[in-house]
Parts: structure tokens; sequence; C-alpha cells
């Protein structure tokens, strides 16, 4: 790169990258919108004749289940562990202006690819089986989102549009995948896979406390994800391209920067991470494969990059709120008897008011700075 | 909010107060898991949650449930109820069957039971509940095929596993039984008893597919369909509704569904009904005198554990003789005279 076009990438990185002000859309606004999110889910509750008493006892019921044990945060941990690899795909995605609407379908893809691995060659040692079963998820997942990417470098279909329609076809493709022979488990006519070897598994992290509790060292590569997008991202001239084109796709390309490529890496890097999260999830949860094994997690992850502002804290932050939400929703159900869609409930709503930070700005206007606001405006 | 605090706490002192006294039928919690159909389904997880309704209202005992909202709930849930709380955990479905085992083995002290699943060699601490739904179905599958106009009938599955496609075989064998008895040649759509394939939604929650696999053997010329998908089954109930019953009809499965769907009850010719209610009833039952032991509960035609509901508003259509007929094979079924298989 010559001196110009340095000067130029400087300043097109002041632009692309937020600003120090944002910590209140980054960190206050998030927190309100939690807190006016519980207080309306109260309201939903006495709205459906529970009494006080009862959403007292389920609120404290979602704290105690979240982190109120070593079983509940283990609990807290694994719900959040997929949620968060997935969402940092699609973190990375909104950082390059690609709404990647595939993950559930990139998921289901990967983590067939996984269980396929990891149910083959027996006798391998663990430490080459699982990192292979590993790989061949978020190899499975980068190539199916690849599609959508290829799609809409060459062609300028929507990335919204053919994600949609893969998730569709990724449905039918499991279902497909878990009858045939090769796949489906012996004396089973129903979709479900052969059990994934011991070998691939990802080994459980506290079965000497307690066998019960399920926490695998899925967790670890999903921290070690969030460190690897968050050095893509702000250290490397990769991730720059990534955001340069999302900010300003034109000035990108003005910049020399090959935008078609571009839009196909990053899917394919949102694919991965969402492959590696069905990964998790079929060699580390259910040690199978059935066709809900998604279980909504795509979808989950849009809203948590969105509550993460799409960077790799926050995303890993969000994650765990959400994750604590499943977990501490279970003990609310429990506990209380309240149902479950309440939790559904209650993550709309944050979701609600994230999206729309003046609505927080007006409902709590002394909790931000009016020189901030007045600035912004 | 203090004033909130001290109420909550409260009854929290009570429940320990109690725990120290001897176990009474108020001590005792039966907790249930339901599948990804929900606990309000109307057939499959609510009969057996009415089970433990029954069990709060005649013993006396605590009940919770924990509603499962995908497959990867299973494991979770059944986790999320151990520690001593429950004095006996009911899973429901035959998709928990890996899970709860896992979990029984890792719990040894702790009573499971289980809806639709018998594990073999048996789990000493597993109490498997399951149902000769054949029977009942044959018999439904005879009654059909002495209603049907068009000579067709349909019927599809959530996940072809043996507690679905049970029903799939007995109405299919019922309606052979009537061809053969009456000379009539009914072809049933969406099973094949040989092959082992069909029509399956897999899924246990869709109403939507419920109502286009009902759409697609209507097309084929079905006029009474058999869906055995739980809640599934009311999407295509709706279709019925809209078409009118006297181009569709439908059979019910698990409860009367003619007393628990009442907005679309008028479009159920009968139901197969599986008392799950009443085998864990019985389960809760033996918990809670000590009686619980690992192995089978089966529930037949004899024991009434699966029955051929009431045709209730439907009644004057059935005629008398078909009526006749299917008491002489109920009978025929209990004495082993008629064989519901091939």
């Amino acid at each position: 790169m010559n001196e110009q076009t340095e000067k130029f990438s400087e300043k097109l990185l002041q632009r692309a990258a937020p600003g120090r002000v944002e910590f209140e859309d980054m960190v206050v606004v998030p927190l309100f919108a939690v807190i006016v999110a519980l207080i309306l889910g109260a309201f939903a509750m006495l709205a459906t004749d529970v009494d006080l008493a009862t959403i007292g006892r389920s609120y404290i019921a979602l704290v105690v289940g979240s982190v109120g044990s070593v079983s509940a945060i283990s609990e807290t941990l694994t719900a959040a562990t997929p949620l968060v690899l997935a969402s940092l795909g699609m973190a990375v995605g909104f950082r390059a202006g690609l709404f990647n609407i595939g993950a559930e379908g990139q998921l289901l893809i990967g983590g067939m690819a996984a269980v396929v691995v990891g149910f083959n060659f027996a006798g391998m040692p663990a430490y080459f089986h699982l990192p292979l079963a590993l790989l061949a998820g978020a190899i499975a997942g980068g190539l199916y989102a690849g599609i959508a990417g290829w799609l809409r470098a060459a062609t300028g279909a929507h990335e919204v549009i053919s994600t949609i329609m893969l998730n569709l076809m990724s449905y039918l493709l499991v279902d497909y995948i878990l009858s045939l022979p090769v796949v489906q488990r012996e004396g089973r006519a129903d979709p479900i896979s052969k059990s994934v070897l011991d070998s691939a598994e990802l080994p459980r992290l506290l079965e000497w406390i307690d066998p019960n509790l399920r926490l695998h060292s899925g967790l670890f590569v999903m921290l070690a994800a969030v460190a690897f997008v968050y050095w893509l991202l702000f250290k490397t001239t990769f991730g720059f391209e990534f955001r340069a084109s999302g900010a300003n796709p034109e000035a990108a390309r003005y910049a020399g920067m090959r935008s078609g490529l571009i839009i196909v890496i990053v899917m394919a890097f949102a694919g991965a991470m969402a492959g590696l999260a069905g990964a998790n999830q079929t060699l580390g949860v259910l040690g199978r494969a059935t066709p809900g094994f998604s279980a909504g997690i795509g979808f989950d992850a849009i809203a948590i990059a969105l509550l993460g502002r799409s960077h790799p804290v926050g995303v890993l932050m969000a994650g765990l709120l959400f994750g604590a939400l499943e977990a501490g929703g279970r003990q609310m159900q429990v506990d209380a008897g309240v149902s479950v869609d309440l939790i559904a409930i209650i993550q709309a709503l944050i979701i609600v008011f994230i999206a729309a930070p003046l609505l927080v700005r007006k409902i709590f206007p002394w909790g931000f700075q009016k020189k901030a606001r007045a600035g912004k405006e | 909010m203090f004033r909130l605090k001290n109420k909550l706490l409260a009854p929290i002192a009570g429940v320990g107060i109690l725990l120290g006294g001897a176990v009474s039928a108020a001590d005792f919690t039966a907790c249930q898991v339901t599948d990804t159909g929900g606990i309000d389904d109307n057939s499959f997880n609510q009969t057996a949650w009415k089970g433990v309704l029954d069990a709060q209202e005649k013993l006396g005992i605590g009940g919770r449930f924990l509603e499962s909202q995908a497959e990867t709930d299973y494991e979770a849930n059944i986790v999320s109820l151990l520690g001593g709380q429950c004095d006996v955990i009911i899973t429901v479905g035959f998709l928990l069957g890996d899970a709860t085992k896992a979990a029984a083995e890792a719990n040894p002290d702790q009573k499971f039971s289980i809806v639709d699943y018998a594990y073999d060699p048996a789990i000493p601490n597993i109490l498997g509940q399951v149902y000769a739904t054949d029977e009942a179905a044959f018999m439904a599958g005879y009654l059909s095929a002495g209603m049907t106009e068009t000579g067709i009938l349909g019927t599809f599955g959530g996940i072809n596993i043996p507690p679905v496609t049970i029903f799939m075989d007995g109405f299919v064998h019922g309606v052979n039984y009537h061809n053969a008895q009456k000379g009539t040649s009914v072809t049933v759509l969406g099973w094949d008893v040989e092959s082992r394939e069909g029509l399956f939604t897999n899924n246990f929650d869709s109403l939507d597919d419920g109502r286009a696999y009902a759409q697609n053997l209507y097309d084929e010329g079905a006029d009474i369909v058999l869906p055995v998908a739980g809640p599934v089954g009311l999407g295509s109930a709706a279709l019925a509704d809209e078409l009118g019953v006297d181009k569709l009809k439908i059979i019910g499965v698990d409860a009367d569904l003619y007393l628990t769907d009442p907005a679309k009850q008028h479009v159920y010719l009968t139901s197969i009904t599986k008392r799950m209610d009443a085998t864990v009833l019985s389960v809760i039952e033996a918990a809670l005198e000590g009686t619980f032991e690992g192995g089978l509960l089966v529930g037949t035609l004899a024991n009434g554990g699966v029955d051929l509901a009431p045709f209730h508003d439907m009644d004057a259509m059935v005629s008398d003789e078909l009526k006749q007929e299917l008491d002489d094979i109920r009978q025929g079924i209990i004495d082993g005279s008629i064989s519901v298989g091939d």
C-alpha cells in the first residue's frame, strides 16, 4: 500500500469504528432494556392472572436458576455456548453489512457434518478425532453459507432471501440425511443418527463434582472464537476490509477492496461459526443428531448480535444473558409454574428496546448525559 | 417490596418445617417433562398431565411440569428436576428414551417413569408405560372402513417411531379385516405395513403440517383421516371444519378429542384413546405407597388402558349393525379370537 491510500484508509477506519461516546449505546441502553423488559414481563404475567407473590417467586427462580448454584451456572454456560458461537458469525456479517438469516440452516448442516465424522473413524485418538469433527462442522457450515455469499456476489441475489430459502432446504436435507442407512441408527425407523463415538465427544468439564452437570469443553471453543473474532475484526487487514465494506461499500471498492470476494468470505466465516455452534450441540450436548437439534439458536443469534452491538465482547455478554434466561426460565417453570413462553416474551421485549434506543432514552432521561445526547443530534 | 418479600418467605419456611416431619402425601411431588408438543396439546402430553392432576385431587400430592420446546431441552429439563425435589419424574414420550435412561443410570435413587418406552433389559428405577394401541386402532379401522363413502382412508404420523406406527398398523389391519369379512376393497393411504414407510410430518408441533397433510390425503380421495401426531392433528381438524364433516372426518388419538378440543368437536368421528392419565396415576400411587419398581405397565383393551371413544354427535350416522359388529370385535380382541396383527 502506498502512503496515499494508507492515509485514506485511516480516515475510513475512523468512520467505520464506533466512536467513544457510544458507551451509552453499548452498556446503558441494553441495561435499561433488560430492566424494562422484566417489568413489562411482570405486567404480562399479571394480565394472565398470575398473582404478585408468584411473579416475585418466578423472578427469584429466574436468578436462582441462572446463577444461583454450580448446576445453574453450568446450565447457563451450556446454553450460552452455541448462542455466542452462532452470534459471532452474525456479528461479523453485520460489520460487513450482510444480514445473514441463515445461521439456523448453517448450524444444522454443520452439526450434521460433525456427527457424521463423529460416529465414523472408530479407533482414531481423541486429540485428532474431536478437532476433525469440529473442523468438519465449521467447513460444512461455511460452504453452505458460502452458497448465499456467492449468489450475492455473482448475481446480486439478496442474502436475506437466499439464506431463508437455504434454511428451509436444510430442514428437509437433514431429514433426508438422517434417513440414509449409513447415518440412521440401527433398529430405528425415525430420523435419528448413530451415536457420536467417545473420541469425538466434547468432554464434560464438571463430571467430577456431579455427573448431572452438563457443561462441556465447547466452552473453550467458544471463548477462543470470541478472542479470534476480536483479533480478526480489529487487528487484521481482513477485518478492516470487512468493516470498511460494511460502512461504505462504494468507498471500499474505490479503495481497491474486492467487495465480491469479501462478501463470499464473510458469509463463509459466518457459516463456519454457525457450523461450529451446531457441532457444539451434536458433539457436546446430544451426542447424536435429530431433526430439531438447531432449536432456534440460529434465530436467537440474530438478536444476540444486535444486543451485543456486533462487538465480540458484547456478543459474549449478550449470549450469557440469553443463556441465563434459558436456564433461569426452566427454573421459573419448575418453581412457580409460570409458562416458559414468558421468557420468549421477555427476550422479545429486550430486542424491541435495544432496537429503539431513543425510546429507552425517553423513558429514562436521567440515565443519560444531556451533553452526549445533544452532541449526537 | 419488603412486604412482598415476607409473603414469599412464609411459604418457604413452612416447607422447611414440613420437610422435617414424616413424609406424607403433601410432601410428595410428581414432576413431568413433556415433549415438544407442549402441556396443552389437547392430546398426548395433556392426557399424561391429567394423570398428575388427578393424583393431586385424589391423593393430595404436589405436581410440577416442564415443557420441552426443542429436542435439546429433554436432557436439560430432566436435569433441572433432579436434586431431590421430585419423588417421581415422569417423562412423556418415546423421544425422551435416551435422556431418561442416561439420567436414571446417573441417579439410581431417583424414581422415573416413561410413557411409550420399554427398556430391554429393564432398568430398576424406571417404570415404563406402554399401550396396546393397535387393539383400539383396529376397531377404528373397521369402523372407518364401514363408514367411508369414497372407499379411501388416510393416515399420517408425527415421527416414524413404534408408539406412533402401532396406531397405523392397527388401523390398517382393522380395514383389512373389514375387507376380508365384508368383501369391500377399502384402501388406506399414508402407511405401508410391509415396508414400514408412510407419511410423517417429522414433528409433533406444526399445525400447518397437520392441515397440509390432511389436504393432500383429501385431494387423493380420503374422506376419513387418522392423524397420529398429537397437536398436529388439530390442523387437520381445522381443515375438516372448513370442508364440512360430510367431506372429511377426523379420528382423534390419545384423548377423546371431542371433549378436549371443544371448538372443533363436531369433526371427530371417534378417538382412539390411550389412557396415559390412568397409568400415570397408578405409577404415582405405587411410588407413594412404596410399591414402585422398575418394569412395564401395559394398557390394553381388556384393562381399559386403550379404547375407542364414543361417537358423540355422529352417533346417528353409525348404523346399529356396525355398532354390533364393533362390540363383537372388541370381545374377539379381548378373548384372543381376533388377532390385531398379521
